[in-house]
């Protein structure tokens, strides 16, 4: 891989409306604010509020948008410094937004996708009574994501980083009277604690390289980096990504959070936090260039994630778990196309686009066949609903042909020019990235075929029924999204994103090239093993049980659980049992020495206050006597 | 000034600076106005005449301060008598605000289910037919406003004499409507009169010593203008043993009023004893001015002297520090409990005065910038908890043992989550007022070679956190306390606790300001 330093494009300040840039976040933060600290006076309007600020915000983006199609190349991004908050020494860090073609993108992303889910939300959550404070935690999380996106520096970043993670974990929790719920929740939010620290330590080596987190400044001075720091940001940033996005080996937590509400799955877990490593690492594109261990680690963590995602899809029979599978398998490739450089940078962004549209389609799909099935995730209690639920259907399928990449659809271009780019780095990644999308044709067919076609299986109790208007015209967008997204953005978005980015923009190609060609063959492959295997006989009703090694290794998602337990979980609760007898022997027993000291002393000195005017006075008279001491000392000394 | 002529040739008629004076005349002058009104103004009306008295004098008080300050006006004012300078107009704007905000909660009748915290009859005996007659009648004690005006007022004259005379009186003006006020609390009269009584007795005792010391004084340089005293120590003729005593002494009245140890003992009963509205008044106004005067008198008299005096203050802030943290530890009242942590504050700010020295350049926090400072912080949270302390209450009044306390983050979360707040500006927590008020004295000791002083008073200012947070702990982990609720309090209660909240949260979060106010006016004139 050549590493060429690469020259981005400065910004210049804001003027005119970019100077409202700000109002992206304070939108859906005034939601949350009001939502959750106002409470019970707007429990009947709550979601009608939250909604329309992230919609609010969507206007705001979109207004921001057209402004840049209409700027020169070089003057399109826009920095928007708001405050300085703190300095210390030499440094002194700025609160500032970055408004430039890569975080207008998420921008859009992010409140258009979360508005629609928003909407979608107003149907799924109808019948939860704390549905108000479902909303503040959605805006909460929007207003979160979009500081994360819009930050010029690492650490207001870190600000927005940590933020999605607390509305991540408050969301997965959100049923908190199931104990796997709020399980769930913990192990996600302790598990991005690690990569967490990698980010944490990251910032830390920037300023101190740097003297700056500001991108600008890290962008400028990484042409001087040394190599192994290069290397060692480089490890700690991927370290962050990793937690953030699900990545082996940080992956366990990501199946665990569909415990929450399937919007959030959809708009956190799918298509916009989960995504937030690929952004890190693009974002950090300076860096990478200067360091090739850390980008192979990248291609690395990418290409086994993308495999490891894919096994799981394949052997889960839980409708989300599946899509969970694949939501860690697709942020696979673009980490994938993140760490192979300038020629793939961009294909990742490409790719993390069209998949927050049609995997926010295909998890609220997912909603939809829940809703009429009385909650019940299971695919092997499903069964023919295509005609109990046409719409969702058609929107679900729509999305199916989109992830397994049928032109002309979105999913065709953008995963197809990550794979091609791999097949350019290196033909076993390329080949490896192939398989990848073999595998996905094969468990994504399983689904479709289990879900709504084959023969009926669920018991008589269940009325499976279409969802209501709220919630499938959401769908029908994202349906048509996932249609034309590919075919919108595939010959402009290489040109549009090279001065944010650094990336190599190359002369796209529309028609199938050999290596398209060849994926084509591959899913159809996968579609026609997927068939041979489950749609031509029925399918049993409980998981038949299975020597078949890859299988029980599928289901049990990797032992990626087994593996946290006896290298982590294990250790370190004997770590902590110790540290707590040290704790408890130890320091307390000192604290406790010098606590019972004082309060006897205390006690002792009470005697003094005896409520007598007359030992008061005599206290005075005796300290006129010590003031006239010290006073002679004084002299004397 | 003119101390060696005995008698002069013919009486002149005193120049007296009204426009610069009036902060102070229209308080006084306010509290005349209040006592005419009890004597005029039909009953049913006066509470609310008061009231309006009360708020607009101050205000506009503090409008003729702002404006005069603006206009640069300053320098010996009323024949020498008064020095309007920086630490002045500072300690002047800050009484006028804490006052006002404190004798807001004066005012609270709603709490008490129409009466106010003050005894319907004073005068009668606790127990007495008399009493339970006046109750009957709903009788109302709103003599209590004029009262706490002229104490406000003297306060306000306290630390801005120039000589030791106006200085005397002034404290004079101010303590006795204080031992009144102390005595005048409608529920447990006896504890309240037992307190205004001991108040009364010691500070005669500590006046006494002021007295003295103005006596020894006068004998040593001649004059009772503190400049005089300044240029005879500075060029000493005789008597430095005179000298000496008379500064102890004088010293000794002023740290009585501040509440430094060993003349501390009458804080904790009178704090209890006395009504709470009155004890958050006393708490942050009677401090406020004593400093001011005790830093005027030991800066402006004895500044040449400061190697004489700068290791007793140590010794006795070290003293008093000890005490106010240890005895916290095991109150079980709440007042009791804020008392010695006036106690424990009053230490603190003693580092401050200890840290004076000459080198502080000028734009930068001198120690009286950081004591002043340090003050309004303090100020801001023990209005507030004060206020706080009156809206817990049972049957019969407010509850004031910390396990009543118990379980009330449950009852009222904001009033607990603001109490709390409070207690961790005491603490000296980052992000309050208190964090930064700590941080400036100690800098302040630090630059006047005190660092043994400031590395005991940060030891025991974990101490003291211990009683700061205990509350906290208990207020919101432990089980709820039964019969115990929050009052239903009128504005007049809420607002002040509001404006309290946001005044330790701006001083913590953007203290800017107001430090550069206090640094500008961080400089006596002499």
């Amino acid at each position: 891989m050549p590493m060429i330093p690469l020259e981005t494009v400065a910004p210049v300040a804001a003027t005119g409306l970019f100077s409202f840039a700000w109002l992206m976040i304070a939108l859906p933060a005034t939601g949350a604010l009001l939502l959750l600290l106002v409470g019970k006076p707007l429990e009947r309007i709550g979601h009608l509020i939250g909604s329309a600020t992230v919609l609010g915000s969507f206007g705001v983006a979109l207004v921001l948008f057209v402004q840049q199609l209409g700027l020169p190349a070089e003057a399109r991004a826009i920095s928007l410094p708001l405050y300085q908050w703190f300095t210390a020494g030499n440094w002194s860090i700025n609160i500032g937004l970055l408004v430039d073609q890569m975080s207008i993108l998420f921008a859009l992303l992010i409140t258009g996708v979360g508005g629609l889910i928003h909407i979608y939300s107003i149907g799924y959550m109808a019948h939860d009574e704390r549905r108000r404070r479902f909303f503040g935690y959605l805006n909460l999380f929007v207003a979160a994501m979009l500081i994360l996106v819009l930050a010029d520096n690492y650490l207001v970043l870190f600000v927005g980083w940590e933020g999605v993670g607390l509305a991540s974990y408050l969301l997965i929790g959100f049923w908190q009277h199931k104990p796997s719920a709020a399980a769930a929740a913990k192990k996600a939010f302790v598990m991005n604690r690690v990569g967490d620290l990698g980010m944490t330590m990251a910032i830390f080596a920037m300023l101190a390289m740097f003297g700056s987190s500001a991108f600008v400044d890290v962008n400028q001075h990484a042409e001087h980096l040394d190599p192994l720091w290069a290397t060692i940001i480089g490890c700690l940033l991927l370290l962050g990504a990793c937690g953030k996005s699900a990545q082996v080996p940080l992956q366990a937590w990501l199946l665990d959070a569909m415990e929450g509400p399937t919007p959030v799955s959809a708009l956190i877990h799918a298509a916009t936090m989960v995504t937030a490593g690929v952004y890190l690492v693009v974002r950090s594109h300076a860096i990478f260039a200067m360091s090739e261990t850390a980008s192979l680690a990248v291609v690395i963590v990418g290409t086994v994630t993308l495999l490891v995602g894919a096994w799981i899809g394949t052997s889960k029979d839980d409708i989300k778990k599946v899509l969970a599978g694949s939501t860690m398998s697709q942020i696979g490739y673009m980490m994938l196309a993140a760490g192979i450089g300038p020629d793939g940078y961009a294909f990742a962004i490409f790719h993390l686009l069209t998949h927050g549209a049609f995997k926010a389609n295909m998890f609220l799909g997912a909603g939809s066949v829940m809703h009429g099935m009385n909650d019940d995730v299971n695919m092997r209690h499903y069964g023919n609903l295509a005609r109990y639920l046409p719409i969702t259907f058609i929107t679900f399928g729509l999305g199916y042909l989109a992830i397994i990449g049928v032109p002309p659809l979105s999913g065709y271009f953008s995963k197809d020019h990550i794979i091609e780019a791999a097949f350019h780095a290196s033909p076993v990644i390329g080949s490896l990235a192939l398989i990848g999308a073999g595998v996905t044709a094969f468990y994504m067919t399983r689904l479709m075929l289990m879900t709504f076609l084959g023969a009926k299986r669920w018991p008589k109790s269940v009325h499976p029924h279409e969802s209501p208007r709220v919630m499938t015209i959401p769908l029908m967008i994202l349906a048509g999204l996932s249609v034309v997204a590919g075919l919108a953005m595939n010959g402009w978005i290489q040109e549009w994103l090279e001065p944010a980015i650094g990336s190599h923009p190359h002369e796209v190609e529309w028609l199938p090239t050999p290596v398209g060609m060849l994926t084509m063959l591959v899913v159809a492959l996968g579609v026609a093993a997927s068939w041979f295997v489950f749609g031509r006989s029925d399918i049993p009703a409980t998981a038949p049980v299975s020597r078949n090694p890859i299988i029980i290794a599928g289901r049990n998602d990797l032992f990626g659980d087994a593996v946290n337990q006896a290298l982590v979980v294990g250790p370190v609760g004997h770590l902590a049992r110790g540290v707590v007898l040290a704790d408890d022997k130890a320091i307390d027993g000192a604290v406790g020495t010098l606590v019972a000291t004082l309060g006897g002393l205390s006690k002792q000195g009470r005697r003094t206050q005896t409520g007598f005017v007359r030992s008061y006075a005599l206290t005075m008279v005796a300290g006129a006597a010590v003031v006239g001491l010290l006073l002679l000392l004084g002299q004397m000394a | 000034m003119n101390g060696f002529a005995l008698l002069p040739a013919e009486i002149a008629a005193p120049t007296v600076e009204f426009r610069a004076l009036a902060p102070v005349l229209l308080v006084l002058a306010a509290a005349c106005l209040g006592i005419l009104a009890e004597a005029v103004v039909p009953r049913a009306h006066r509470f609310l005449v008061q009231v309006v008295l009360l708020v607009s004098s101050t205000v506009v008080s503090f409008g003729f301060l702002i404006a005069n300050w603006r206009k640069g006006i300053g320098g010996p004012i009323a024949m020498g008598s008064i020095m309007l300078d920086g630490p002045t107009y500072f300690i002047w704007g800050s009484l006028l605000v804490l006052g006002l905000i404190s004798l807001l909660v004066f005012a609270e009748r709603k709490l008490g289910g129409g009466a106010s915290a003050f005894a319907a009859s004073a005068a009668s005996v606790p127990g007495s037919v008399a009493e339970s007659e006046a109750s009957a009648a709903r009788l109302e004690h709103t003599e209590v406003f004029p009262l706490a005006l002229f104490a406000l007022g003297g306060m306000m004259l306290f630390p801005a004499s120039s000589d030791l005379i106006t200085m005397f009186i002034a404290l004079e003006v101010f303590s006795l409507p204080l031992y009144l006020m102390s005595g005048m609390a409608r529920r447990r009269r006896l504890l309240s009169q037992e307190a205004a009584l001991k108040y009364f007795l010691l500070g005669a005792l500590s006046s006494a010593f002021f007295l003295f010391g103005v006596a020894l004084l006068y004998a040593y340089s001649g004059s009772f203008d503190l400049s005089a005293i300044n240029a005879a120590v500075s060029g000493p003729i005789y008597g430095r043993g005179l000298m000496l005593t008379g500064m102890a002494l004088l010293g000794i009245g002023l740290l009585f009023k501040v509440g430094v140890v060993p003349f501390h003992s009458w804080t904790p009963d009178v704090y209890m004893g006395a009504p709470t509205p009155v004890t958050g008044f006393m708490a942050i106004c009677t401090k406020f001015a004593a400093v001011g005067a005790t830093l005027r008198v030991f800066y402006v008299a004895f500044g040449g002297e400061r190697w004489n005096w700068q290791p007793m203050l140590a010794v006795l802030a070290v003293a008093t520090m000890l005490l106010g943290a240890l005895l916290g530890l095991t109150q079980n009242d709440i007042k009791r409990t804020l008392a010695y942590s006036s106690i424990a504050h009053a230490g603190f700010i003693l580092t401050a005065i200890v840290g004076a020295n000459a080198g502080t350049p000028t734009g930068q926090l001198t120690s009286v910038g950081s004591a002043m400072f340090y003050l309004v912080a303090y100020g801001f949270a023990t209005i507030g908890s004060f206020a706080i302390i009156t809206l817990v209450r049972n049957a019969g009044g407010e509850v004031n043992s910390i396990s009543g306390w118990s379980g009330l983050g449950r009852k009222s979360p904001w009033l607990a989550g603001a109490f709390a707040f409070f207690m961790l500006s005491f603490a000296g927590i980052p992000l309050t007022g208190g964090f930064i008020g700590k941080w400036a004295v100690f800098a302040s000791a630090w630059r006047g070679q005190y660092a043994w002083l400031v590395l005991t008073a940060v030891l025991l200012s974990l101490v003291a956190a211990y009683f700061y947070l205990r509350i906290v702990v208990v207020m919101f982990f432990g089980d709820a306390a039964a019969g115990v609720e929050i009052g239903n309090a009128s504005a007049f209660t809420l607002v002040p606790v509001a404006i309290c909240v946001a005044g330790v949260a701006v001083l913590g979060v953007a203290p800017g300001p107001l430090l550069d106010l206090a640094s500008t006016a961080g400089t006596f004139l002499r």
